[in-house]
């Protein structure tokens, strides 16, 4: 393990001659939004704020010049304290926020299980969401039909496919979003937060599926306050701090200097466990 | 800041998975390679935007689909509520507008209202539910990358939806009323899409704005009522006195149910400046909120 600078690390991460091509390149990338200063940003609000001559935005620099690769068949863990920026990362590597400078190249399909949820509406039932969350990924009819039965078996939940999902416990609904994510037979699966859904009977099940993720050469960004999956799962493992990267390595090293930062005793079962 | 991101989709070399060829997924998920880099225009490459939209077009049909299986299940009249509806409201302003007129209504005015009020609501049922379209699908925009003019367009296709079944309403009751017909009823095919298309524009245009202000859905119904009122719906365009005839100019859809009701209700060719001046605000409205939507997009994520 070193201590790395965004710059340095480059180098370390990207593969060598050999290895296989990186499926994820993050060059020099940035990301800085604007976030509104108003919890629920009105029209009247904003007009009396400019009215007092207040400020309306605050500018939120979440990425710093940041830069690695992800080669194929590789399992990144991405740890920090929150706010470090790690789900603005992902969520970049996503497509669903840009960048402010740097480039991020992705090859292969992507699958994502990023907010803990699955689809659109409560109102509406499991199946509509699992058919209109598959269609808004730019699947078609046919793949979904063709893999229905099995987000629906893994998931448990044959019975209240044809419920409204606001009539779901917190538990049927990330069982079901956990199932569509990791069941869209994806070449990149990138998961924030999202490891440990449902009952210990399924969070069994999705450590197994995951580790079968791991094994069939996919390759999985995973963001996690969970050391112990951490550990167990990813090959390499980047701490973020402050938008910027503080160490890569080898999962056990990079997590011992983390937990030392973040004043976390080694056998703290608080931090190991998957949040 | 402007973020604004370019999406590229590249074929890439065939799957090296044998398995993965042999059970049809290879097929099914084309390798892609996407690049995501900020650019220097706020607007993204809009070829592979639109390639993106029509690449996903199911995704606003079937949502469009299941928005109008939820807004009538499990009531009395079911779907029968998408004819009853505007044919209700429409005999209730006849009532209240020949009332007021003291029952000394023009030839075909019924028949005027009906069908102005079938072509209004095309437009202002597209424009109030796509206000919330972008800040109701939080967890998809916070989950997925796809191109997010689907959901107000997807508002725009349930209002069609709804329209559809008030066009044989239409012609059993124009025919039934002795309104002349004619090849010249056509016509009313250009002025649905003018409609449609500012339809389109203004609802691309309130869902990024609801983003930003989040009471504009508050203001809607207010303005909507008094577009409403201002358009040629409850009234002929050559009522109009002296001196008011700049609404039917400065209103984008005087011009066109103007047009919409000289091709339907009374079976002639409408004015070619009428449709010409319905084209030019159609035409903007959509460029300007299109433009306008996607410059903002990527911003979504962040503000929901």
């Amino acid at each position: 393990m070193s201590s790395l600078s965004a710059s340095d690390v480059r180098p370390q991460a990207a593969p060598a001659p050999s290895a296989p091509p990186a499926a994820i390149k993050v060059q020099n990338v940035s990301i800085t939004y604007q976030s509104a200063l108003q919890d629920r940003q009105t029209l009247v609000g904003t007009l009396s704020r400019l009215r007092r001559r207040r400020k309306i935005l605050r500018e939120v620099r979440a990425v710093r010049d940041v830069s690695f690769e992800v080669p194929r068949g590789t399992v990144l863990g991405i740890i920090g304290a929150n706010g470090a920026g790690k789900s603005t990362l992902v969520r970049a590597m996503a497509g669903i926020l840009p960048p402010t400078s740097g480039r991020i190249e992705v090859h292969g399909r992507v699958s994502t299980l990023l907010a803990l949820g699955v689809g659109f509406d409560r109102k509406l039932t499991g199946r509509q969401n699992v058919v209109l969350g598959g269609l808004a990924a730019g699947l078609s009819r046919e793949q979904l039909a063709a893999k229905y039965e099995e987000i629906v078996a893994f998931a448990e939940l044959e019975e209240f496919m044809d419920m409204p999902m606001r009539t779901y416990s917190a538990g049927m609904y990330g069982r079901l979003a956990f199932s569509v994510a990791v069941n869209m037979e994806p070449d990149i699966l990138l998961i924030d937060e999202a490891l440990s859904v449902g009952d210990a009977h399924f969070k069994r099940k999705s450590f197994d599926k995951m580790r079968e993720l791991c094994e069939s050469a996919h390759t999985i960004v995973l963001v996690s306050h969970g050391m112990n999956a951490m550990r167990q799962l990813a090959d390499e493992v980047l701490w973020l701090h402050k938008g910027q990267i503080r160490e890569y390595g080898p999962p056990r090293e990079v997590i011992r200097a983390y937990k030392r930062f973040m004043r976390v005793e080694d056998d703290d079962q608080t931090a190991e466990e998957d949040v | 800041m402007r973020m604004s991101t370019d999406t590229v989709n590249k074929d890439v070399p065939p799957q090296e998975d044998p398995a993965a060829i042999a059970d049809g997924w290879a097929d099914a998920y084309t390798p892609e390679v996407n690049v995501y880099e900020p650019h220097r225009t706020q607007v993204p490459p809009l070829l592979p935007y639109v390639r993106e939209l029509w690449r996903r077009r199911e995704f606003a049909v079937e949502m469009s689909r299941m928005r109008l299986r939820s807004q009538h299940y499990g009531t009395m009249f079911g779907t029968a509520w998408l004819i009853l509806s505007p044919l209700m409201l429409g005999v209730v302003y006849f009532v209240l507008v020949d009332i007021i007129r003291g029952g000394n209504r023009p030839a075909g005015f019924f028949t005027h209202l009906l069908g102005g009020v079938f072509a209004y609501y095309l437009f202002s049922d597209a424009v109030r539910p796509a206000a919330r379209s972008v800040t109701g699908g939080g967890r998809l925009i916070l989950n997925t990358a796809f191109p997010r003019a689907l959901l107000p367009l997807s508002a725009v296709i349930v209002s069609i939806m709804r329209f559809l079944p008030t066009l044989p309403v239409y012609a059993v009751l124009h025919v039934a009323t002795g309104r002349p017909v004619g090849i010249e009823m056509l016509w009313a095919v250009v002025v649905f899409a003018e409609i449609v298309l500012f339809a389109a524009g203004v609802s691309m245009l309130v869902a990024a704005g609801q983003v930003y202000f989040r009471d504009l859905k508050e203001f809607l119904p207010y303005l909507m009522r008094v577009w409403l009122y201002l358009s040629p719906v409850l009234w002929y365009a050559d009522e109009v006195p002296h001196g008011y005839d700049f609404l039917l100019y400065v209103n984008p859809l005087g011009s066109m149910l103007t047009a919409w009701s000289e091709a339907l209700n009374s079976a002639t060719t409408p004015g070619l400046d009428w449709l010409l001046i319905g084209l030019a605000w159609a035409v903007g409205a959509f460029v300007a909120g299109g433009l306008f939507f996607v410059s903002r997009e990527r911003e979504f994520a962040v503000r929901l």
